[in-house]
This record gives C-alpha cells, structure tokens and sequence, in this order.
C-alpha cells in the first residue's frame, strides 16, 4: 500500500444548535469520531445522506474548521496553526471545489483573473509565468483561452465547474477535496466533469477526498469508499467490493435504493422512518431505529469500527460477529 | 388498454423563444411513462401547458386531447375541474410546494372540497384517511400541523395525499425525489407505485434520473431541447437505445456493479433556446451526425412495435434492419 | 411565544431610552435655552437666575439623572415658555394631528394595498405600469413640494380649497391629500413586490394545479403570506400617526403636534421637544410591538418552534 498523505485520528465536532427561535440550544455532533487515512494518490469516497457529517468531515480534513478533538495530519506532520506561514504554505497544497460553482466565483471578474487569483496570493512566479499557467489550467481542464475571458455568468454549469477546478489546481495541490463537485451538473455534463477529475488525477498524481451522495459517482472515481451516518463511518473499504458486497445494513440499503436502469424495483430494501436527524441521534447504534435487522443490543451499545476481513471495517454488532453472544 | 391523454404538435415559446419545438405524446389509461432529459429539455414545460399553468406570456400551441376532449386553451373553469381532478401534479421542492401559511388540514381540504362531493365531517374523514393513506403517522393530529413541522420526505407524502384528493386518472410527478436523500426517495418511489396500483392511476414520471426512470415506468421518453427524440418500453431503451442522445445518456451514468469503464461523456452542452442550430438539436454534439443532420429536424417516426425515434440515421439503420426482417 | 414577546418588550423599553437619551444629548449641546429664550440682551443675573430655575446649571449628568426620574414618576417637566405642564401642551395638540394622520391612514391604506395589489395580478399591463409610475412619483416628490403644489392648484388657481389654517373640515382636505398620496404610493410600490414575490412561489402553482380557482388562489393563499411583509410597512406608518405630519402642519399652518415641535425646538423649549420625541417614541415602539405580534399571528413559522425532531 503506497503511504498516506492524510491521516485523520478520531476527529469529533459539534454545533450548539437552538431548535425554533428560542428553543434551548442542543449540541449537534455533526462529527463524532471519524477516522481516515488517504493513500498518496488515492481518492477516498465518502457517502452519506443529509445531516451523515461528510461535509464537516471535508472542512476538518482541509482545516478550514477545528475539530473539538482528535486530529489530521498531512504527510505525517499535524496541520499548521492557521495564519501562519507554515499552514498558508499546507494550504496551497491543499484546494476545496464544492458543489456550486457560481458561488464559488466572482461575477464580476473574468474567470481567467480568478484562475491567476492564487498564484498572485501565493506569489508563484512572474506575471508572464502566471499568465503561461494560467493557459496551461485552462487547456488542462479542456478549456479555452476565449473561455477565460468570459465572466462566469457567461459559461454553463460544467464550464463553471472546470473554471472552479483549473482555480483550485493553480497552486499544485497535491490534495483536493471535492464537495458534492457534480451533483448540480446534468447527467452528460457530470460525466465529463467525472472523467476530467480522473484524468487529472492521474496525470497530476493527486489525492481525493471526494464527497457525495450519488454512490455511482463515487464509486466510478474513488479507489476506498467510507460510508457515513450521523457522524460517524459505518463502513469502509475498497470501492467495487463495498459496492458489490456491501455488509453494512445501512449500506445495504443505500445500494439498493440507488436506481439502476434495467433492473425493476423487486426486492428493494426500503427503510421505514425518517432521515437521520443529527440534534436528536438515538442511543447505541445510531441506525437501529430505522434497521430492519436491529436486536435489543443495538439500542444500547454503540458498535465499534472492526476489521471484518480483506480492507473491510465495518460497524455493526450483527456483522462482527456479536450477534452469536447476544443469542446465546 | 384506451387513450387517456394525447398531446400533438405541443409547442410553448416564452418572448418568442422556443422552448418545446412540437411535441408528441400519448399517454393509456394506467400507464407510467417515463420523462427523461436534462434541465432545459421541456419536459417540466410539456406538462405545465398542457395543464394550463404556464405564466400568461408564455405562447402556447398544438393539442391536448383528455379522453378526446381539447384541454388547450379551454375555458378556466373546465381546466380547473381537470386540474386536481382529472390529472394531478407533484412537484419537486416539496417544502417550497406546499403554502407556508395554511395547515396541511386547510391544503387537503380544499381540494378535496374542490373535486369530491363530500361536506363536513366526511372531508375531514377523508383528509385523515388520505394521511394514513400516504404514511403519515398520527394523521388526525399531523392534520393542524403546517407544512414547515414536516420533514422533507413527509412534506412529498402530504403533497402526494393532496393529489391523491380528485381521484385523479393521471398524476403527473415533477422530479418527485429530486431534493431527497437516497433512502427517502425509494420510500417514495415506492408509495408511488403502491398508491398507482391501488388507484389505477396513470403516472407521468418526470425526471433527470434514468434509473428512477426505468425501474418506475412501463414507456420512457427522452427529451432533448423540446422535443421528444426517443420513445420506448423502458426495458428495450435501456438495454438497447436508438437515438445517440440515448445512448448518450445511458453511456454517462456511472454503473454502479461490474467493472468500471470510462464514462462515454456526450461533448459540448445543450444549446442555447435562442440559438437553435438548424435541423438536429443533437447534432453538433453527436458523433453519428453527417451533412443530412443539418437540413431538416428529425420527426419522430415508428421504428417497431411501440417504438419511435426522431434520427435521421438511426432511422436509416433501423428500417433497413426490419426490412430485413420482414422479408 | 411568551418569552418572544418578552424579548420584544425588553427591547421597545431600550429603544425609548435611547431615543430619550440622543435627544436629550442634542438637545443640551445645540445652544443655551436661557439665551435663547431670554434673548442675548438679558442680564446675567437674570440668565443665572433662569438656569437656576431649570436645572440648567447643574452637571449634564446630573441633569440626565434628573430628567429620568422626573419621567420614572410621570413628571415630564413644564414648558421654559409659559410654565405650564409640557405634557398638557402636547395632549392637547394630539387631536388636531389626529383628525389629518388617520383619515389619511385610511385613504393610504384603502389605495395603495389594492393598486398595488392589482397591478401585481396585471404586471406589464397599462394600469401596472400607471400605478407604478404614479408610486415613483408619490414617494419622490417631497411632501412640501406636493402640499405647494396642491396650494398652487386647488387654493391659489383654482381657489376651491383654502391654503391653512384650522377652521372647517374644508381646511383639512389639502393636507389629508398630501399624507394620503405619498403614503398610498410607497404602500403600493411595497404591496406590488410583495405580491409579485408571492406568485412567484412554487405553493402558487400547486394551488392552480390542483384546481383552485384563479380568485381563489389569489384570496386564499397568495394574500395571507404578502401580507407578511406588508404588515411592516402598515406599522410603520402607524408609528408615525403622532408625528408624521410635521411637514405638512407647518405648510398647511395646522396647529397640531407637528407644528407645536418646530415651535419647541426653534425655542429651545426642551421640556416640550422632549415630551414629543418620548410621545414619539413610544407609538414607534408600540406598533413595533404590535407588528411584531401580528407577525406571530401571521406566519405560523414564528409560532411553533422546531416542531419536528
């Protein structure tokens, strides 16, 4: 296995939050104990539905947001305090492209100058090389010089998208993480999106944290899929086997809930309740409400993340062999 | 099986652009028909006309014909009496659809006032039977609740429930499970089906998703910049597509078993309404297009049994397949 | 809902203070009331003697401290002019105000929510864009410029209407016309957007798409949620039923609160100026209030919190 460039250790963050106007304020725990480590030049998928804690998980990871505890390392070393030198350097190795690319961008800027934007901050080069790289980014991401010219209300949402991207590239990050990158882009347009970030990622050697709710994408772009559920991973493990043999209940029924074109709907696992709500997480396993297979130890204890075989881990009592104990 | 519904030569322009170029679209009693295409394609548009719901500045021609009655441009009082009644519609944004103000008791209420024969306390039964109906858990008290006390996922069942109210022959689903997490929309994917079996009920699925699509419907029609270019059983047009738009599509959805292969992106984007190429909408992104594809637009003709298509060569293939064929 | 209203309450208290407080600040430091009052030849001992009478020689502070507590016990202190009670003064003012901010409330209200209303259901259509036009107008032109030209007209032209003072209703109709035009044109330019936003919404279109007649829709749930924000501008102009017409009394020469505060604050009558801006103050704060439980009542969202779990 090649060697990480993030470690993740057990990071935990939460929110007071105040239901209503003037409800009493309740701790949120978006993130509860996460733990990850990315390999150089991998892409770890990371799935979950509203509330999972997978965007917190990306802002930890890229420290655009302390975690309460635990910690992230990047290529061994503990993330820089912010504002220092040392972590504006970690910074430009590190980008965010998130799901909305218009709102990533200035509208009042053509998008080339928001292209040259992090090389100005960081000073890399002279204004004629910043000029060259820009160009480079723009024919890299499959865009033309004429596109930078353009104002980012005068591209497509996939344009848009690949101008967020070539942006987030001019510093030469050796990590990128990617927030719901394609879910606003229509199916065609996605597919290019996909295949450019996979292109990229191979010519550039970089390494993904990709975060999605769209287990297609995922598992098309990512080498390790990390399934999330309030806040914490419930499953972990190589992305095609995951996917085949999922052993997670929960995600077993992610699966099998994602359509697919030529297979009718016999045998779908449909959950009953409501999704997962991060201010009111039950006791024990945080699924069991709404698990079709839970037993009264569910309720009480939380399972542990445990290797279950192969690069598997899994949380679950039933899948970890548990279930023997608790009928006996 | 009988025709419900039958849209011919449905055309909508908003100032003078274009945005259905001509649409062709025949739905039987108790049918799902599937709507696929990407934003911008028409197929939210297609149903809005038809029911009369589009802004007034939007210019609307071609026919509508419910049980072989013209709807098009009927007289407001008969189209409220379909709208709700006859033909229902959800819509994507559940918690946007439903008014912020009114309990959900009000929103049912009235339209079960509107298209059923019942008075006091057998709307209220009826209201609460519908809750119960679509999986609302303790309908009676849910029913002086206001929408924004709902999840999203619940927000769709109330909103199903109130289209449920006219016992309606046909519901219309506007991107249904769009805005809702993986496990919600197979909920709701699956009370939809349940609710279309127990009613009879036609569906029209509206979606981006080819996969809701396809596991959801009997017929699937693909839309491309207003127009229909493929209409299928959903079996034959997954396994087997026709129009390069399809294929296109179907060859841009990640699989989610089986080895992974390169994603066959289709290049460029939809064009512009304003500015439409001549002839083939597709064709400056397709990779079949010859010199041909530029003269005329394409217009969509059988192939087989219950399949249409609106290409110019994939015409020419197949018809000289079931010519063979035939011989 | 208790503790909502009890914030709010909290607040309007502050904001009286505060009103109070500026004013009393201004006041102090825009001139000497004695010189003013007395005029620059009295002499001083007069002068001291004057300042002694009021207060005015004590500690700005201890001033402050003493305008407080004369208020915490109702005492709102005695005009510098005649001696008599600032309080009664005012009162006594408050219905000739009265008898020009509320019917022109009425007019405002009964012309501008529906011209604006209608031109939102009619949006590009002639009548749309005359009410507009006219509401860009109303709330551009300065209401003394519109009470002048209203002169010019009807009393000076025209000679239908008399140009001021108090004596017949005839004499009030000019100026209700100058408050209801202006207030009627920024009601309608405010109730036109806020309709237009709501039709706008997706709960519109489900409404017609389930077969509720166009009026219906337009009754029952377009009105309920603009008349959220529209709520807002109404309080407004309720706060200003005291001392909104400031204007216009003088143009029109009407003796009411309006007239009585430029004659106070010319004079240096602090006790007068400041039982107006509290007077003032207070109706603000309480159709704040008011708006702010109408609110409440209005947009279930603010009544029932976080319901579900």
């Amino acid at each position: 296995m090649r060697p990480p460039l993030v470690e993740v250790s057990a990071i935990s963050r939460s929110y007071a939050m105040r239901s209503g106007m003037f409800g009493r304020a309740t701790a949120v725990h978006a993130v509860d104990g996460v733990s990850l480590t990315i390999a150089k030049g991998e892409t770890l998928g990371l799935v979950g539905e509203s509330g999972s804690g997978k965007s917190t998980t990306g802002r930890i990871v890229l420290g655009l947001e302390p975690p309460d505890s635990g910690d992230v390392r990047f290529e061994g070393r503990p993330m820089a305090a912010p504002g220092t030198a040392a972590w504006r350097a970690q910074r430009a190795r590190m980008q965010m492209i998130f799901q909305d690319p218009l709102g990533a961008l200035d509208r009042r800027l053509p998008v080339a100058v928001q292209i040259r934007e992090p090389l100005d901050i960081h000073g890399l080069g002279t204004p004629a090389e910043r000029e060259d790289r820009v160009r480079e980014l723009l024919r890299a991401v499959e865009l033309t010089p004429a596109h930078g010219a353009r104002y980012p209300g005068a591209l497509s949402g996939g344009q848009r998208q690949r101008v967020v991207l070539a942006r987030a590239l001019a510093t030469k990050p050796d990590f990128l993480v990617c927030d719901e990158p394609v879910s606003a882009l229509d199916v065609s347009i996605q597919a290019q999106v996909v295949n450019l970030l996979c292109d990229l990622q191979a010519q550039l050697s970089l390494t993904l944290l990709f975060i999605s709710h769209d287990l297609r994408v995922v598992r098309q772009i990512s080498n390790v899929v990390a399934v999330m559920y309030l806040g914490r991973i419930v499953e972990i493990g190589s992305a095609d086997d995951l996917f085949a043999r999922p052993e997670h209940p929960y995600t077993q029924a992610l699966v099998s809930a994602s359509p697919a074109p030529g297979r009718r709907s016999a045998g779908r696992i449909v959950l009953s309740g409501d999704p997962p709500n991060p201010a009111a997480r039950p006791n024990g396993c945080a699924f069991h409400p709404r698990c079709p297979r839970a037993v009264p130890r569910c309720a009480s204890e939380v399972p542990a993340l445990l290797a279950v075989g192969g690069n598997r881990q899994v949380a679950c009592h039933l899948v970890t062999g548990a279930e023997t104990r608790d009928a006996a | 099986m009988t025709q419900l519904i039958a849209i011919a030569g449905l055309s909508v322009a908003f100032s003078g652009v274009p945005v259905l170029r001509g649409v062709d679209l025949a739905l039987q009693k108790g049918e799902a028909l599937g709507l696929v295409g990407e934003s911008g394609s028409g197929k939210s548009v297609t149903w809005l006309a038809a029911l009369g719901l589009l802004p007034r500045h939007a210019q609307v021609a071609g026919s509508v014909r419910l049980d072989g009655r013209e709807i098009l441009g009927a007289p407001s009082a008969e189209l409220d009496h379909v709208r709700g009644g006859r033909i229902a519609m959800i819509f994507q944004d559940p918690a946007s659809a439903l008014n912020p103000v009114l309990t959900i008791r009000k929103q049912l209420c009235e339209a079960l006032a509107l298209h059923r024969d019942l008075s006091g306390e057998a709307v209220k039964a009826e209201a609460r039977r519908l809750l119960d109906l679509v999986g609302i858990p303790d309908a009676a008290r849910r029913l002086s609740a206001y929408p924004h006390e709902f999840s999203g996922g619940q927000v769709q069942r109330v909103m199903i429930a109130m289209a449920l109210a006219g016992n309606p022959d046909l519901l219309i689903a506007d991107e249904p499970t769009t805005a809702l997490d993986a496990t919600i929309q197979a909920q709701i994917l699956e009370l939809l089906s349940l609710v279309r079996r127990e009613m009879g009920m036609a569906m029209v699925l509206i979606s981006h998703d080819l996969g809701v699509v396809a596991e959801n419907c009997d017929r699937v029609a693909v839309m491309y910049a207003g127009r229909i270019v493929e209409a299928a059983p959903s079996n034959q047009l997954f396994a087997d597509p026709v129009h390069p738009y399809a294929q296109g599509l179907i060859g841009a959805l990640p699989p989610l078993d089986g080895p992974r292969r390169r994603l066959t992106a289709i290049p460029g984007t939809v064009p512009d309404p304003a500015h439409m190429p001549s002839g083939c909408a597709y064709a400056p992104r397709c990779a079949l297009a010859g010199e041909s594809c530029g003269l005329a637009a394409p217009t969509l003709a059988p192939i087989a049994d219950d399949r249409s298509v609106a290409c110019v060569r994939a015409e020419a293939s197949r018809r000289a397949v079931l010519g063979m064929a035939a011989e | 809902m208790g503790r909502y209203l009890a914030i709010r309450i909290g607040r309007a208290a502050l904001t009286i203070v505060l009103v109070v407080t500026f004013a009393f600040i201004v006041l102090r430091l825009s001139g000497d009331p004695a010189l003013m009052i007395l005029g620059p030849e009295a002499p001083p001992e007069v002068l001291a003697a004057f300042r002694k009478a009021w207060g005015l020689d004590d500690p700005i502070w201890a001033q402050y401290f003493d305008y407080f507590g004369a208020i915490a016990k109702g005492e709102l202190g005695r005009s510098m002019r005649d001696g008599r009670p600032a309080i009664e003064l005012v009162l006594e003012r408050i219905p000739a105000t009265l008898a020009l901010t509320l019917p022109a409330f009425f007019f405002k209200v009964a012309l501008g929510i529906p011209a604006g209303i209608y031109a939102a259901l009619h949006r590009g259509s002639g009548i749309d864009r005359a009410v507009m036009m006219t509401a860009v107008a109303g709330f551009t032109v300065p209401s003394f410029v519109l009470a002048l030209l209203l002169v010019l007209v009807f009393a000076v032209q025209l000679g239908w209407l008399p140009s001021g003072g108090q004596d017949s209703w005839r004499h009030a109709i000019l100026p209700i016309t100058t408050l209801s035009l202006g207030g009627a044109a920024v009601l309608a330019r405010f109730t036109r957007s806020a309709m237009l936003e709501v039709l706008g919404q997706p709960y519109i279109r489900t409404a017609s798409a389930k077969g509720v007649p166009w009026r219906k829709v337009v009754t029952s749930h377009a009105l309920p949620n603009a008349a959220i924000p529209t709520v807002t501008i109404l309080g407004f102009m309720v706060g200003t039923l005291i001392a909104g017409a400031v204007v216009v009394e003088s143009v029109f020469a009407w003796p009411g609160v309006g007239r009585l505060l430029v004659v106070a604050v010319a004079n240096r009558d602090l006790a007068v100026v400041q039982c107006i801006l509290l007077l003032v103050a207070m109706t603000m704060v309480t159709s704040n209030l008011i708006v702010d439980f109408l609110y409440g009542f209005l947009d279930p969202r603010l009544r029932t919190k976080g319901a579900h779990a």
